[in-house]
This record gives C-alpha cells, sequence and structure tokens, in this order.
C-alpha cells in the first residue's frame, strides 16, 4: 500500500532519553478514520508514542507520516493534529471562548471564520452556555468538553487523547466516554487514543495496540485482543479479573499437569504441528460454566470452593484446579458458600495456549 | 406511621445523650494552657525586641535637641516637632551639598527603576527558558548561573571596577545598574525558574499544539499566570537594590550622584558640629520608607508568591 491510504504511520521510531530506551524500532500505521487505542501500563511508552506523533518530542530516529507527509520535523501546530491532555490543560486566564479561539488566533484564521467554528464546536459539545466562563468556573467534565472542542475547533485530520478521562470520577468517565465513542461516529476523523483502562480500550478502539516496554505486544481488533491474544502478556493484561493461567506440558495433542488432563480438541492452533513442549493455559474466569450448562462441556473438573467475593452483578469464585489458585465467574445471583463442592465446565477451544519459554501463543 | 417511628427514634437517642456521663464531645480546651504561654510569651518578647529600636527612633526624631539632651531615650515627646524631619530632607549638609536626602532620593530612584525593570525582564525570560524550553546545556547553564550567587561580593568587587572602567561606565548611574542588574540575575532565575516549574507541562504542551511560539507562550499564556512571583521578585529587587550601600559607594565616583544610603551614611557619621540625633533618626526614617512601603502595598501576594515559587524546585 501507498502511504496516501493510511493517516498515519510510524516508521521505525527510536526515542532514547539519555541511555534509556524508551521506544524501540517502532512501526505503527493508522488507517483514515480508525479508532486506534494505545494501551498498556504506565511507563510503557504509549504517551511517549503520542507525545512523537504530536510533534512535542523528538524521535532519536524513524519518521512519522501524517496523511502522506513526512512531518517528522514539522512543528506541532502544522502536523495537522489536536490533542487532548489529562489536566485539560485550559488556560486558567482565558474564558472557554478565549481558549478556543487562541489556536485559531495563532494560524491568523480570520474573525468571522473563528466565530463560525467556535459556534459549531460549541454545538457539537452543547458547552454553548459555558463559553463566556473562566475555566476554573467549569466542573472536570465540562472542562474536558472544552478540551476537546479546542482541537475540534481547528479543523484537525487526527485527534490524539493522551489518558483524557482518568482525572474523572467513574461515573463522569463513563459518560463522556460515550460522547468521545459519538463524536467519533460523528466526525470520522482519526483518533489515537491513550490510556491504561482496558474498558476504555475495548468499548472505543477499531484497534488497540498494547504496548509494553517500548514494543507494541499485540496490535489488533478488541475481539482479536480479547479472543486471541498472542502472548502470555496481553492475555494477563486484558480482562478483568484476570485470566487463570495453569504452567504444565503440552504433550499428544493435550493439556496436562498433575492428575488434570484436557485434551484440546477444537482448539485453533497457531501452527498446524506443533511439537510437545512445557506450556501455559490460560482459560478466562468469565469462560468457565458452572451448574446445567456444564453438561454440554467438553471437560468437566470437580472443585471445592475457597472464597467468594459477591460483585453484586458477578459472583468470584475462587477455587483450586491442579493444585493452583484458579478463578471462576458466576452469575451475580449464585449462592455459593466457601467449601462447597462444584463442578464446572472448560471448553478447551476457548482457552490460550502459550509456550512457557517464549511466551508466545501456539 | 415510618415518621412518627423516626421522630420517636430521634426523641430517644436526645434523652439518651442526656443521660451520657463523663467526658462528651470536642475537649475543652484552657486559654491559659503551658503551651500557650511559652508561645504567646515567646513571640510578645521578640515583638519588643523588635518594636523597641523602632520606637525609639520614632520618638527621638520627633523631639527637640534640647528635649534629647536630657537623656531619657524612652518618654515620648513633651512637644512635637517635624523639624528634623524637614532639615533631613532639604537641609542636612554632606560634604559641600546642603540640600538634604532629597538628592539622594532621587538618585536611587534613577538607580531603582532601571534596575528593578531590566532585571526582572530578563531574569523572567531566563526562568521561563529554563523551565520549559530546556536546550542542550540548560542545566549546566544554570548551574553557573547559580554558582555565581554564592560568590562573596567582595571578590567581584575590584574586578567589576576595571569592568567599569573598562566600559567607561564607572561612576556613573548607568554603570550601577548595570551592576545591579546582574547581581540581581542569579536569584531572581531561580525564583522565576521554579514558579514556572509548578505549572503543568501539558499547558505549555497545549500552547505549542495551538501553534503558539517562544514570545506568544510567555506573554499570553505564562504572564497572566505569574503575579504573584512578580511581585516578589519587584520586592526581592526594590529592598535589596534601595538598602544596597556597597556597590553605591564603590561605582559612583561623584558625591552629586550618591544613592540615598550613601547619602544618609554622611549625614550620619558627619563630623563637624552637634550630633542632631533627631535629624539622623529622621534621615534614617525616610530612607526606609520605600521598601516599607512596598511591603505594605503587595504584602498578601508576596506571601502567596514565596509560597508558591521559593519552596518547590
Amino acid at each position: 500500500m501507498t502511504s496516501e491510504n493510511y493517516s498515519v504511520q510510524i516508521k521505525n521510531l527510536d526515542l532514547a532519553f539519555g541511555a534509556v530506551k524508551v521506544l524501540r524500532n517502532l512501526n505503527l500505521d493508522i488507517g483514515e478514520g480508525e479508532f486506534l487505542v494505545l494501551l498498556g501500563s504506565s511507563g510503557c511508552g504509549k504517551s511517549t508514542l503520542l507525545n512523537c506523533i504530536a510533534g512535542l518530542l523528538e524521535p532519536t530516529d524513524g519518521q512519522i507520516w501524517i496523511k502522506g507527509q513526512n512531518v517528522t520535523w514539522e512543528e506541532p501546530s502544522k502536523r495537522g493534529i489536536g490533542m487532548v491532555f489529562q489536566s485539560y490543560a485550559l488556560y486558567p486566564q482565558m474564558t472557554v471562548q478565549g481558549n478556543l479561539a487562541f489556536g485559531l488566533k495563532n494560524a491568523r484564521v480570520p474573525k468571522d471564520e473563528i466565530a463560525k467554528r467556535i459556534a459549531r464546536a460549541a454545538g457539537v459539545l452543547q458547552i454553548e452556555p459555558l463559553l463566556q466562563r473562566k475555566p476554573g468556573a467549569l466542573s472536570g467534565g465540562q472542562r474536558q468538553r472544552v478540551a476537546i472542542g479546542r482541537a475540534l475547533v481547528r479543523d484537525v485530520d487526527v485527534f490524539l487523547f493522551d489518558e483524557p478521562l482518568s482525572n474523572l470520577d467513574a461515573k463522569l468517565r463513563a459518560d463522556l466516554r460515550v460522547e468521545i465513542k459519538r463524536l467519533h461516529e460523528q466526525l470520522q476523523n482519526t483518533m489515537i487514543y491513550v490510556t491504561h483502562d482496558q474498558i476504555e480500550a475495548m468499548t472505543l478502539a477499531d484497534r488497540i495496540a498494547i504496548m509494553k516496554g517500548g514494543n507494541i505486544m499485540q496490535l489488533g481488533t478488541p475481539d482479536e485482543i480479547y479472543n486471541q491474544p498472542q502472548n502470555l502478556y496481553v492475555a494477563d493484561f486484558i480482562g478483568s479479573p484476570s485470566m487463570n493461567f495453569i504452567e504444565g506440558q503440552f504433550e499428544k495433542g493435550a493439556f496436562r499437569k498433575g492428575d488434570l488432563n484436557l485434551p484440546l480438541t477444537g482448539y485453533a492452533f497457531a501452527a498446524p504441528q506443533t511439537a510437545d513442549r512445557p506450556a501455559t493455559i490460560g482459560i478466562r474466569p468469565e469462560h468457565v460454566v458452572t451448574g446445567e450448562l456444564v453438561a454440554n462441556a467438553p471437560i468437566k473438573i470437580d472443585v471445592q470452593v475457597d472464597l467468594v467475593e459477591p460483585m453484586g452483578s458477578d459472583t468470584l469464585v475462587w477455587a483450586k484446579v491442579a493444585g493452583q489458585d484458579f478463578r471462576i465467574r458466576m452469575d451475580g445471583q449464585a449462592r455459593v458458600r466457601t467449601r462447597d463442592s462444584l463442578q464446572i465446565g472448560i471448553d478447551p477451544s476457548r482457552s490460550s495456549l502459550f509456550d512457557t519459554k517464549t511466551e508466545a501463543r501456539l | 406511621m415510618a415518621e412518627s417511628g423516626t421522630l420517636a427514634t430521634v426523641v430517644a437517642t436526645d434523652a439518651a445523650r442526656d443521660d451520657l456521663n463523663g467526658p462528651r464531645g470536642a475537649r475543652p480546651k484552657r486559654a491559659l494552657s503551658r503551651t500557650n504561654i511559652m508561645v504567646y510569651g515567646t513571640l510578645i518578647i521578640v515583638a519588643i525586641y523588635y518594636a523597641l529600636p523602632l520606637y525609639v527612633m520614632i520618638v527621638t526624631s520627633l523631639k527637640g535637641m534640647p528635649e534629647i539632651r536630657m537623656g531619657n531615650i524612652f518618654s515620648p515627646p513633651m512637644e512635637i516637632t517635624f523639624q528634623p524631619w524637614v532639615k533631613a530632607w532639604s537641609q542636612a549638609c554632606t560634604g559641600i551639598n546642603c540640600d538634604g536626602l532629597s538628592r539622594g532620593f532621587f538618585n536611587s530612584v534613577r538607580i531603582l527603576i532601571p534596575s528593578v525593570i531590566i532585571s526582572i525582564a530578563v531574569a523572567s525570560v531566563n526562568g521561563y527558558a529554563l523551565s520549559m524550553w530546556k536546550f542542550k546545556g540548560s542545566e549546566a547553564f544554570f548551574t553557573i548561573l547559580m554558582i555565581g550567587a554564592f560568590i562573596p561580593y567582595q571578590v567581584m568587587l575590584y574586578p567589576i571596577v576595571i569592568l567599569l572602567r573598562e566600559a567607561g561606565l564607572y561612576g556613573s548611574i548607568s554603570g550601577l545598574v548595570l551592576v545591579h542588574v546582574a547581581f540581581g540575575m542569579p536569584i531572581n532565575t531561580l525564583l522565576f525558574r521554579n514558579y514556572f516549574s509548578s505549572f503543568p507541562e501539558e499547558l505549555f504542551k497545549a500552547a505549542r499544539v495551538d501553534g503558539a511560539g517562544f514570545w506568544a507562550i510567555f506573554f499570553r499564556i505564562i504572564l497572566p499566570m505569574s503575579l504573584p512571583i512578580f511581585v516578589v521578585a519587584l520586592i526581592i529587587q526594590v529592598t535589596g537594590i534601595w538598602n544596597d550601600f556597597l556597590f553605591g559607594v564603590t561605582y559612583i565616583s561623584s558625591p552629586d550622584r550618591y544613592p540615598m544610603t550613601v547619602q544618609l551614611n554622611n549625614i550620619v557619621n558627619s563630623v563637624q558640629g552637634v550630633k542632631e540625633y533627631n535629624v539622623n533618626m529622621a534621615a534614617t526614617l525616610l530612607t526606609g520608607l520605600v521598601p516599607l512601603f512596598i511591603y505594605f502595598v503587595s504584602g498578601k501576594l508576596f506571601v502567596r508568591g514565596i509560597a508558591a515559587g521559593a519552596v518547590k524546585g
């Protein structure tokens, strides 16, 4: 494909602060109108990458292309990007209107055009009544809306979000998340969104890039990331409560650990002829069935309940499988008690098998 | 039913509360506890220690010489006279000039205004560049600047005389202004740098994405947020430069151009005639009025700025 088909391209990007390499030979192609989420725990380089795309950090090596233009050496304001920050970063001494107009004034946009664009953005974000207020007089959600507006008025090709919802309380975060999704559907702009919150990533993204130590561990749709994690890190990172892992042996098409023997019938192997080796099986707590459903499950195991964590909508049950802690997600109405015995059912086709040594999916 | 039930509970609780024995609620505090006596006692003694000399000065400056000669320096004036103040301002003699402190006052103003404006303008831009536009070697540059703040003035006194002489500025007011600007640079740069470093970095990034450059960010984003620290710098510079004696006496060559402090010294230490204590006291108070005025006008902002700028960093 030629560069014109992509909105943003990262080519062999390296970034080091002194001796510390933050990004290593990173490549990433982001399609036109795509919503890409950079997901990872703190220090994985996701914000650094976003700052590089914005032009706020200079890469040590490599290129950044936006809309078919090499913008590696371009000023942030000339890249056709708008950025929304975690701390909102509104100019405290200016009114909302002044905040929205600041970038346009710097770009010497004519006055009537500025007014038109502010009116449109204010309409989209429903902040018209706030235009004459100072940021100090706004709530967190309103501030973040204004911050989005500041990117919106500049008519940019690419929106960059740097953990925009992390400073908001849980309820507001959920509301604004939906608004951002709606905004993307309405505008159809390319959006790159950095977060450490997997719910935000799963709900918003067309594709997710999971980062660790300056590398992309997996790039894929939320569905792929959830159902076919390509390595142990991604499998462990995504999902809450997190995946159960059992370390054992892969032998003759089955997973074994002590008494446990899981024939992997129906499992989609990455390579057709997979040799025997030490392996780790991952089973999501929500993919374990109980009660009447066990009858249809390919594998049935009897366990004893160690601990019960009721969470309202679900009940998390702790038990031991092959001598290891094992989490089972049951219905919120499940009446289970400690030391109850329980039969659980596992479907190997929904599990994930990893090479213990390379941590890659088998 | 439910309501009456609730009401009954409330009444019952109130009744139960009256029955509580022993300590209840907030613990009572005694006004004359040992701690209070210690704290307030110390504060009062220290306050007297500082206020007493001021009192003596004011009282003496309002007395006539005959009354001073009677010797009781703490007694209030029997007859208030402003003659010493008038004399100190416009008639006291230093060397050949007999026009009082007024000449020194205007010299000091002519030194003060350009020194303060230039030093604050340059230091604020320095601090801004060092905190937000870090360049290669900016930390080294800052360290060098800081070392400058720790070298004793005396060491540099004579080299600067030579520098000023070579530049043709020795003895002039502009030469002294240059010296004040240079010596105010380290502390003020530190002050501004620390204050600007407390601003969120994202604000600066947002402005860059919005297309603002070095000066646009400085004037339109940073300056409007920095009034307190400018007031702090203003106070430090005004009091420092106004109270300066050493540089004034060293780098000004003619008594016609001496700043107020040097002239005050000359009045107080003049050996001819009788010691006019009342005039000396009035002259000293007059010289101290400018810093005092600045403190009163900007005290609140000063505290705010010091708290925000000096602690962090």
